[in-house]
């Protein structure tokens, strides 16, 4: 009996103990901001894009939690919160990922959910952030499909980089501003899916307007995605009339594909336009083409390397110092949807006079201009939830002094200039002849 | 057509049916033998890559050298690393796992090997990490021809003949070999092969090993022209299982052939109508299937009842 007594006098300061530290937790849990993040952390997307994107996401992380980062996010945490971070896998397909998501959303009981790379998660997720109601920033994925087809009255999410037409007209007005005469004509080599279709019909749009002397290539290559062997492919593009090729290639499928090509000498006989090329530019370093077109989506990675703006130093010094790599541009696009973030809870809990909802925090981002690492973000397009920001091309080249690939001969292409005004389709604007682009 | 481009179509054709033989090879030798379909052979391709990338960084990438000294010690390493995979591989599922399985349904065997081979996979994320390796060494040591003024590099020119040789190999030790000849028996009738002493646990070890030695080699042999990368054995194993089956399965002739067939078919496609470049692979398998189930070149047995 008295054993019995003992036990049951246990279990009630058991339960009062658990039910304190329950509140407590509780507490502790009412003071952060719960952000999910998904990245690939396993497959052939890991390497170029989501490890990158993951350092980049714990770096801006803990400078926001420190406080370490500079004006105007010199403060403390999200509204005054910390980040509870949570990094998850992208990896395993659109079904998997929207079970994660309302995991994420349900379970977890996350406050936001700002990352994704793949167009397809972007795309599958959509609707459900909205059907949940959950605060999704994406910060790499380049479909524009995403707010002019599937989501087109969007609330809860937001974009905060350039879709990926941008990307395209942008190389196309590169070309077009230093090479006009010198284009023959243009080939070009995708991934056999939505983002290098999408990529090449962007680009050849886009020609067709700025140099309709240069016809495209009536045999593109479309080979499957990680397929990894190109030697026919090679041998096509060696053979072809065209003296430009276009490709939106990325992680192992590029590096296999330049490591194949350079022992060719295709790079010597065509100028290359590769979307995408920065995110392997530093992995591969001097084995990186030289003299070739490598973009990123906008003012990232190798393109912003030296801009001295105190927020892109720090990011340079402390990711270099963290990791033993420059930051390439996945790594700059998730810092940014952090800062997006940031400048959102901050901005609404100003505005609030407290720590803001979540719908206080979406009315501070929607239509919003934003500082980032270089110049400003702009979130002009798609009723304010997609981003607008200047695009950069340039030659690739390897500096001795430094021992890293740079880019030389840079033409900033201004937001309004590669992007379609607001409300119009990025198709029917391609189509139309880019009507209304501010150069 | 032009004779160049006819010239380049056999070229380009003939190197990926040498990638497409290699990678397909090894499945085909074991489904011959044990008549199982092997799903774990993805995860060989991966480690003979993985295994090969990560030593020819470790003492190639930045070596300094003659490029023949450089090249010998590359070829040591993809075959001695590829041996070592086979039999430490080749033993551990084979004793592991497929001894206990021999007499079960083909669905629990297939099964069975791809819970195997996912196990793999993350055993190769465990050692190597999800960072791709790249090796390209070799590749440039090798150096490049002219054909037809196109530039080919000398590396995959030399899988046409590791693949020939291969293939040689595989068929005189199976014709000509006193191991070949019980080989031949345990696959035309594994139980008469048993009643007649013939220790078959010991040939289904020995096959297993070589078929696992022949799915690290094929990777081993990629590695300096790929990047490898998570996921490499996925890809590889789709295209092995459709080359395996336009051949007909356990048929080593069989293989040859049919990786011919589709290496030049999706070169074709892909110089005259690269929008049929993936499609030309299954339409050939589809083709097959419907006007020869068995493949191309298995031979027809009578069912046991």
């Amino acid at each position: 009996m008295k054993l019995r007594e003992t036990k049951f006098t246990q279990c009630l300061v058991g339960a009062a103990l658990g039910g304190v530290m329950a509140l407590g937790g509780a507490t502790a849990f009412a003071q952060t901001v719960k952000i999910g993040t998904p990245s690939f952390l396993t497959g052939a997307a890991a390497p170029a894009f989501g490890i990158p994107a993951k350092q980049g996401t714990e770096l801006i992380v803990r400078g926001i939690n420190n406080g370490e980062l500079p004006a105007p996010y010199n403060t403390k945490g999200l509204a005054g919160r910390q980040i509870d971070l949570i990094v998850y896998d992208e990896a395993g397909g659109g079904t998997k990922q929207v079970t994660e998501f309302r995991n994420k959303a349900q379970k977890d009981n996350v406050d936001a959910i700002i990352g994704i790379i793949s167009s397809g998660t972007c795309a599958a997720l959509t609707k459900v952030a909205e059907e949940l109601k959950v605060l999704t920033i994406q910060t790499v994925c380049g479909t524009p499909r995403v707010f002019e087809e599937i989501n087109k009255d969007p609330k809860y999410v937001f974009r905060t980089i350039n879709h990926a037409t941008a990307n395209n007209v942008s190389a196309a007005r590169y070309l077009a501003a230093k090479m006009k005469d010198k284009v023959k004509g243009f080939a070009g080599i995708n991934q056999n899916y939505a983002w290098g279709q999408d990529s090449w019909r962007d680009f050849q749009l886009a020609m067709a307007t700025l140099i309709p002397a240069a016809k495209a290539s009536k045999k593109p290559q479309f080979p499957k995605l990680f397929s990894g062997q190109y030697g026919t492919e090679i041998s096509a593009l060696s053979r072809s009339r065209e003296n430009v090729v276009h490709s939106s290639f990325w992680g192992g499928d590029l590096e296999a594909f330049i490591g194949q090509a350079s022992a060719r000498g295709l790079f010597k006989r065509k100028s290359f336009v590769l979307t995408v090329g920065e995110t392997v530019a530093y992995r591969l370093g001097k084995k990186f083409p030289q003299g070739i077109l490598a973009g990123t989506r906008g003012p990232y990675g190798m393109y912003v390397v030296d801009d001295p703006t105190p927020l892109n130093q720090w990011f340079q010094k402390e990711f270099r110092k963290a990791y033993g790599s420059p930051p390439s541009q996945p790594a700059y696009q998730y810092a940014q949807g952090f800062l997006a973030a940031k400048y959102a809870y901050d901005k609404a809990a100003k505005d609030a006079g407290k720590f803001p909802s979540t719908e206080q925090v979406i009315t501070a981002l929607r239509g919003a201009t934003f500082p980032t690492f270089v110049g400003d973000v702009k979130m002009g397009l798609s009723k304010g939830h997609q981003a607008m920001t200047d695009d950069r091309w340039g030659v690739t080249a390897w500096d001795e002094a430094k021992g890293e690939m740079v880019v030389k001969d840079v033409v900033v292409f201004p937001a309004e200039c590669v992007n379609p005004p607001d409300g119009v389709g990025s198709i029917e604007w391609l189509k139309g002849g880019m009507k209304g682009a501010k150069c | 057509m032009d004779l160049e481009l006819l010239l380049v179509i056999l070229v380009d054709g003939l190197v990926y049916s040498s990638y497409l033989f290699l990678v397909a090879v090894g499945l085909t030798v074991i489904f011959g033998v044990q008549k199982v379909l092997n799903v774990t052979h993805g995860a060989f391709y991966s480690f003979g890559a993985y295994l090969t990338a990560f030593l020819l960084g470790l003492w190639i990438n930045d070596a300094e050298g003659s490029a023949w000294k450089l090249l010998a010690l590359s070829l040591a390493i993809i075959l001695i690393g590829s041996v070592f995979l086979g039999v430490v591989l080749g033993v551990l599922i084979e004793r592991g796992l497929l001894k206990f399985l021999y007499n079960r349904d083909e669905h629990i065997v297939v099964l069975a090997t791809f819970a195997g081979f996912l196990v793999l996979e993350d055993v190769i994320l465990l050692i190597w990490g999800t960072d791709p390796y790249l090796a390209f060494r070799p590749l440039e040591l090798m150096g490049s021809s002219d054909i037809t003024g196109l530039i080919f590099d000398n590396y995959t020119f030399t899988m046409i003949g590791l693949s020939f040789l291969v293939a040689l190999v595989l068929w005189y030790g199976l014709n000509r070999t006193q191991f070949g000849k019980v080989l031949l028996a345990v696959i035309f009738d594994r139980e008469v092969s048993m009643a007649m002493g013939i220790n078959v646990t010991k040939i289904f070890l020995i096959t297993f090993i070589i078929g696992t030695f022949l799915g690290a080699l094929g990777g081993a042999y990629h590695a300096p022209i790929i990047s490898v990368q998570p996921g490499i054995g996925v890809e590889v194993i789709v295209l092995a299982f459709a080359v395996v089956v336009i051949g007909g399965m356990g048929s080593i002739p069989g293989a040859l052939i049919g990786a011919i067939v589709v290496g030049l078919s999706r070169a074709a496609a892909v110089h005259l109508y690269p929008e049929l470049e993936l499609f030309v692979i299954y339409a050939i398998m589809a083709l097959v299937l419907i006007f020869r189930p068995e493949g191309l070149f298995a031979p027809i047995h009578a069912r046991k009842i």
